[in-house]
């Protein structure tokens, strides 16, 4: 987000778009920190450390934002908040993991998520109903997601592709006869 | 539900323990975890006000992952020890917690008559249609055509309904979640822990290793088209036309719940007379 250096003075509206943005980017932390727990936990470190990485990006957004605003207290994640989905854009759903995962793959799911979030800024800066300030600011996050789909495609041009049978376990959890 | 009064409100980490969940990755436990931990959050109560019980299973891990008391019982038999706890304490917010297999087949009976008491406690079944901790067999819930080797062919046999049997047996409060929404999971628990009673809360929660193919619930699941009965003959003909994929308040009943004596009729004393040797 570039909306500037200066603390920006919000109405409600505004206010409530720029919780939500933070709310976003911390669900979105928190949820690459599960990641990275449930990776050690099952010792996969280097799947780990992408995804603390990944959360500690995430969280320095909502810092961001925080700071921008001017907000003494982060806005609390009301229970009551509906998403288009069942869960923020920018946060991976808890299921796209595996024990055997590679860097790639983590990536893999950072990519759709930015992709998730352009989409949903994006569609608020088309909507007529959008007033004129937070459509100026969702642009900015919008370009900033398509920002970060840039850099997260140059990231998983680093990183091995996996090769086929990757998730092939000698010695499964499955029960096998 | 006893929130106290003059409290900073603690936020939902506060809740979560130093140790980290042993389940399989993608698993949906951890999503329930997050679910009640924002739930009690929500509620303003502390983790010294709150009891989680659980039985044996995947799921039943979950009090360890919180800072709230807790006690991993034996199996099936989380809700006989939740409800002894809430009958001698009832001061406390009792969660209970645990899975198909535990709830529905080794406590089922414990199940039944856990509704039929109607004590003021939270009951939260992950179903994830598998015992999961014991490699995959066919649970209560299992579909009777789950082809799987321990299972050739499937097992043949009807599927255990627990929204039905929780409001036939009396549950006063009955609702399904999904792992993948936990916003509205711990909407759904927030609920179940205001409402006065016996509530139930069934959370679909995938076991992404045994049953991968439970991965495509976040498609099937929906919000239920109609709004909460408070009358238990309609809720029963809305539950037996159930395909299992409505989330949302199923029951919200108005039976008031168990309240037990004021005073104990016996001194400790004097029932440990009866057992001297």
């Amino acid at each position: 987000m570039t909306a500037g250096k200066k603390k920006i003075k919000p109405d409600a509206a505004f206010a409530d778009f720029m919780a939500r943005a933070y709310v976003m980017e911390i669900d979105a932390s928190e949820r690459y920190a599960d990641f990275a727990d449930q990776m050690e936990v099952h010792n996969n470190l280097e799947v780990a450390q992408l995804f603390r990485k990944l959360s500690r990006i995430e969280g320095l957004h909502a810092k961001r934002i925080v700071e921008e605003m001017g907000w003494k207290q982060p806005p609390k994640m009301l229970l009551a908040w509906r998403w288009d989905d069942a869960e923020p854009p920018e946060t991976a759903p808890v299921t796209d993991l595996h024990y055997l995962m590679q860097p790639w793959h983590a990536l893999e799911i950072a990519l759709r998520n930015e992709r998730r979030a352009e989409r949903f800024f994006a569609r608020i800066v088309r909507s007529a109903k959008t007033p004129a300030a937070i459509r100026k600011i969702a642009a900015e996050m919008a370009e900033e997601e398509r920002e970060h789909v840039r850099l997260i495609r140059d990231w998983m041009k680093r990183v091995p592709k996996p090769e086929p049978g990757w998730d092939r376990d000698p010695d499964p959890p499955v029960y096998s006869d | 539900m006893n929130a106290p009064a003059n409290v900073v409100t603690l936020a939902a980490k506060d809740f979560k323990s130093e140790y980290k969940p042993v389940w399989c990755p993608g698993c949906g436990d951890y999503t329930v975890l997050a679910s009640i931990t924002r739930a009690l959050a929500a509620l303003g109560l502390r983790p010294e006000n709150v009891a989680l019980v659980s039985g044996i299973g995947c799921s039943s891990r979950i009090p360890a992952y919180t800072t709230c008391y807790g006690f991993h019982g034996v199996h099936g038999r989380a809700l006989a020890a939740g409800t002894g706890l809430k009958v001698a304490r009832p001061d406390l917010t009792v969660l209970v917690a645990g899975g198909d297999g535990d709830g529905y087949s080794i406590g089922g009976n414990h199940f039944m008559h856990a509704c039929r008491r109607n004590v003021d406690l939270t009951y939260i079944v992950m179903d994830n249609h598998v015992y999961g901790m014991t490699k995959g067999q066919p649970s209560p819930t299992t579909e009777p055509d789950w082809n799987s080797k321990l299972s050739p062919g499937g097992t043949g046999l009807r599927e255990f309904h627990p929204l039905v049997i929780a409001l036939a047996s009396g549950a006063n409060f009955i609702a399904r979640a999904f792992s993948g929404d936990p916003s509205g999971t711990a909407s759904l628990i927030t609920e179940a822990i205001r409402h006065p009673g016996f509530s139930f809360v069934e959370v679909l929660s995938p076991c992404v290793t045994f049953r991968p193919e439970q991965r495509a619930w976040k498609e099937a699941v929906r919000a239920s088209p109609v709004e909460p009965t408070d009358d238990p003959a309609r809720a029963a003909r809305r539950l037996m036309t159930d395909d299992g994929f409505n989330l949302g308040v199923l029951y919200k009943g108005t039976r008031r719940p168990y309240a037990p004596p004021g005073r104990a009729s016996h001194a400790v004393a004097d029932l440990e007379k009866e057992f001297a040797l």
